[in-house]
């Protein structure tokens, strides 16, 4: 089986399996939604204060909703003794990962592009802010899933993973953070956004060259 | 010089050299600790603006210095223990994590106390000291990842992925939540052109600061001699010790 082929198929097989077990990629959705619309209960439905923690709120609740869902990347597939099988195929691992990756992005990240844009109107933000946001996200949310991954699988099997990974990957997330709700405020007052969308970028890179060798590398050793 | 390095890289050589320098270092620390408490609280002069209460640096300064050493340590020992398989390397990661974790717990305290006069709060989102905050996490998660994992040869090959991950964020997040937000005063004492500290002020400092490092030194070799015994408690040269 040739490397591409390999990719595709795991790429196929953790799509499909996300599809059947639909509710697992739906909660995390339901969740962000949720804990974002908490917040005018909590501090008032005044407008111009919706206004001023909206993009934070948003980018925030779409950090934890991440993070939620990290612990389906690797763990079910390490119960039933898959991830073993992967670990011993013939084609490199990283690629494997990598493929991995791409669908638990592409099933639990891109959703909440959509979901913002829900939120983005439910706490009445201008529509200056609408782009801005829909580019951060698209830039942000495959970092979360990338270095997600790597420290999804360091924790993956332990008692308490799920606490511990957060408590793990949430100091990780603040630069993303930093520079996507910067990139929202500056376009709210009319300013560029063209450095922060760099640095989101820059970040993005550095991920994707990076976190997929150190998730297969922490995958060797969780189960070698 | 590799012949030694081969020699205390075995942990019952290790264990007996580390038995043998400790006292030296943490009776060197002592004295220097002392010496440069009496420079810090005595002999340097009050500062023009800050009056009196600036010397609370010369517990600050030191113990962020060593929070940011210790992690590099702690990084290092890890890829040298992930790479070679060095049990020592093993031992001192392992027991580095926690004396990190109090000096950057210390220069939070620490910089929480002087905030309180000088900006008016115990706490302010300034880029440096949130910098610290977020180190503080990292080796929190790093302590909490030992923890969860009971195999200790695997427990310290992810706490060395962890490391390494984390090390390479540090800067990131450093010059992210610099470009958010900063308050905290600019360097005063590395900078390329002569510090913009008083010698008189300096001195002290400095000393300080390797009072620190052999305090960590001493500490830490107490800690692996700890570690060793726990890792190897069912070989020979432990089993000697003990009867």
């Amino acid at each position: 089986m040739s490397v591409a082929s390999a990719f595709m198929a795991v790429l196929r097989r953790d799509l499909l399996l996300g599809l059947r077990h639909r509710v697992e990629i739906i909660n995390p959705l339901v969740f962000y939604i949720l804990i974002a619309s908490l917040f005018p209960f909590a501090v008032g439905s005044d407008r111009s204060t919706l206004g001023i923690i909206g993009p934070a709120v948003i980018w925030v609740c779409a950090l934890l909703a991440a993070t939620l869902s990290l612990d389906r990347i690797f763990h079910a597939d390490f119960e039933d003794g898959s991830l073993e099988q992967l670990f011993l195929a013939r084609q490199p691992l990283v690629l494997l990962t990598s493929a991995k990756v791409l669908a638990h992005w592409l099933l639990c990240g891109l959703p909440l592009i959509p979901a913002a844009l829900a939120l983005n109107a439910l706490y009445q933000l201008p529509v200056t802010s609408l782009w801005p946001m829909l580019t951060t996200l698209l830039l942000g949310t495959p970092v979360f899933s990338l270095t997600g991954a790597a420290l999804a699988a360091l924790t993956v099997g332990l008692r308490g993973g799920g606490v511990l990974l957060a408590l793990l990957i949430l100091p990780l997330y603040i630069p993303v953070l930093i520079f996507a709700v910067g990139a929202v405020g500056n376009a709210m007052n009319g300013l560029s956004i063209a450095g922060e969308l760099y640095f989101l970028a820059a970040l993005l890179v550095l991920a994707l060259t990076l976190m997929p060798l150190a998730a297969a590398a922490a995958l060797r050793i969780r189960l070698g | 010089m590799l012949e030694s390095l081969y020699k205390y890289a075995a942990p019952q050589n290790f264990y007996q050299l580390s038995r043998r320098l400790t006292p030296w270092l943490a009776g060197a620390a002592a004295l220097l600790l002392l010496a440069g408490l009496a420079g810090a609280l005595w002999f340097a002069p009050p500062d023009y603006q800050q009056g009196e209460s600036f010397r609370i640096i010369y517990v600050h300064v030191p113990s962020a210095w060593m929070s940011l050493f210790v992690y590099v340590v702690l990084a290092a020992a890890g890829i040298t223990g992930l790479v070679w398989k060095v049990k020592v390397a093993d031992a001192l990661a392992r027991a580095s994590a926690p004396i990190g974790a109090a000096f950057t717990f210390l220069a939070l305290a620490t910089g929480s106390l002087w905030g309180k006069p000088m900006w008016g709060a115990w706490w302010v989102w300034d880029a440096r000291l949130t910098s610290e905050l977020i180190l503080l996490f990292l080796y929190v998660g790093y302590i909490a990842l030992q923890g969860a994992i009971e195999d200790r040869r695997m427990a310290a090959r992810a706490g060395a992925v962890l490391a390494v991950i984390g090390l390479i964020n540090i800067p990131i997040i450093h010059y992210s939540v610099e470009w958010w937000s900063t308050l905290h005063q600019g360097p005063t004492v590395t900078r390329f052109d002569a510090p913009a500290i008083h010698i008189s002020m300096l001195i002290p400092l400095l000393i300080m600061a390797l009072g620190f490092k052999l305090y960590y030194a001493a500490n830490v070799l107490v800690r692996m001699r700890c570690e060793l015994l726990e890792a190897e408690r069912n070989s020979a040269w432990v089993r000697q010790l003990g009867s």
